[in-house]
């Protein structure tokens, strides 16, 4: 060992002091985030201007399991038209493509197992793990993986058991590795397929009342969660130009105003589950939803074209 | 050459502590943590650091209406029992896991989506320690829901 070290030339040395003064500069930046602000002065209280002085933060967005179950009990139906097509797979050839697919393929497969369609979850698997094998993720989809699928075909726990931890796993190895923009891509790709599938279910009519346009309304939450999300990595070009992509699409939700009341904890003894009582609504018009519609689509196709 | 090798060695040893720490931190939440959740489905999201006594650690998520939750919180052997309270965006505490004998998990549902922040806190002992003393672990944040689609 002392040997190898030895060998080392100078330039080796400037390589590793330069990751250790990153790594010390990037837990820098984290920071630094705790100070600033965003602009959501429709919401009764901005939930990020208390920031502690936290040594971590997480901004969690739903993930592409989260975004399918909120799809299908807002009362969707299946539509595999509406998936990014498999043999879009060979255009995504670099990093950026393959983060960005990578989370929207699990949550095209997501949606898809929702609805107990077997063979679209494994097809979407399969090119999902071309994706991680794309990016050098070594653990987290493998033939395993599939031949699990395979032999659970009619066990619903275990599949959503098996697309979890798929999701976990490959983001997981992508923060650890120091590659923390592909993840926050994988995650942004994913939360930008959820909400592409839920405005491509809404129905031609009225959507007075309608489930799935209150939880894309609803997205309007997680919208700052991306944000916070990409600036924090925004060091990286590609961050930095989804960032600009996903800032047009809060122009449309910035048109929409929620208001909430305040929050009641009542907890239910038999079951020790705590509901969390208050109201909300929002004014979303049918001409706002069109718009919204519209937005999703131009970054969606940015993203799978 | 010679000056710069203790300096080198040092490099080195903390990308190594801290790729080894990250994925014992990985293979916690995988492990022991997510059983934790059983029977929600977890959501798939992974959120773990290496904390020390007297850190925090920040958590934003938007939680949706008609969904019901489990939050899990949950700190490696080494560490004391772990802190966590859940607030809402007017810093309203809607429940604080010291006045639950410092439970891991809790269970909760809303009527009406809302972004809420989970503050997590290892507690310090309140003694005065050499930085060899001072407890180390991984702390992990899981989010589980009932699957409604059956």
């Amino acid at each position: 060992m002392v040997f190898k070290l030895r060998t080392l030339n100078s330039n080796s040395i400037i390589v590793c002091a330069a990751i250790f003064l990153a790594s010390c500069a990037s837990g820098g930046a984290k920071k630094n985030t705790t100070e600033v602000t965003v602009d959501s002065a429709e919401l009764e209280q901005d939930i990020f201007k208390d920031i502690s002085h936290a040594k971590q933060i997480f901004y969690s967005l739903p993930s592409p399991l989260e975004s399918a179950m909120l799809i299908k009990s807002a009362g969707a139906n299946f539509n595999d038209k509406i998936l990014n097509p498999l043999n879009n797979v060979t255009k995504y050839t670099n990093n950026k493509t393959m983060s960005l697919n990578l989370g929207i393929y699990i949550t095209d497969l997501s949606y898809a197992s929702m609805f107990d369609q077997a063979q679209v979850t494994i097809k979407y698997m399969e090119v999902s793990r071309k994706m991680a094998d794309g990016l050098g993720i070594t653990d987290a989809i493998d033939q395993n993986t599939i031949n699990r699928l395979e032999e659970n075909i009619n066990n619903r726990d275990v599949i959503l058991d098996i697309i979890s931890e798929s999701f976990m796993s490959s983001t997981a190895f992508l923060k650890e590795n120091d590659r923390q923009p592909l993840a926050t891509m994988s995650l942004v790709g994913g939360w930008v397929e959820g909400l592409y599938l839920a405005t491509q279910l809404v129905g031609e009519g009225s959507i007075e009342g309608n489930k799935i346009v209150g939880r894309i309304v609803d997205q309007k939450l997680s919208l700052d969660m991306v944000i916070k999300l990409l600036e924090n990595n925004k060091e990286n070009k590609d961050v930095n130009d989804i960032e600009i992509l996903i800032k047009e699409l809060k122009k449309v939700y910035d048109k929409i105003t929620i208001k909430s009341s305040k929050i009641q904890a009542v907890v239910d003894q038999k079951t020790n589950e705590t509901n969390l009582k208050s109201t909300s609504t929002s004014n979303i018009t049918q001409e706002v939803f069109v718009e919204l519609k519209e937005a999703v689509k131009i970054v969606r196709t940015n993203f799978t074209l | 050459m010679k000056k710069l090798l203790p300096v080198l060695i040092s490099i080195l040893l903390f990308i190594s502590v801290s790729y080894n720490a990250s994925a014992q931190c990985k293979g916690f939440a995988k492990k022991v943590c997510k059983s934790e959740l059983i029977p929600y489905i977890h959501d798939g999201n992974y959120n773990a650091a290496m904390l020390v006594e007297g850190e925090e650690a920040d958590f934003y998520k938007t939680f949706y209406a008609d969904q019901q939750y489990r939050l899990v919180v949950c700190g490696t052997e080494s560490l004391p029992s772990v802190e966590f309270k859940v607030m809402d965006a007017n810093r309203n505490v809607l429940y604080n896991n010291k006045d639950h004998n410092m439970a891991k998990a809790w269970d909760f549902k809303l009527e009406s989506s809302q972004q809420l922040r989970i503050v997590v806190k290892v507690p310090a002992s309140g003694q005065k320690k050499s930085e060899a003393e001072i407890l180390s672990g991984c702390v992990a944040i899981m989010i589980g829901f009932k699957d409604q689609g059956k």
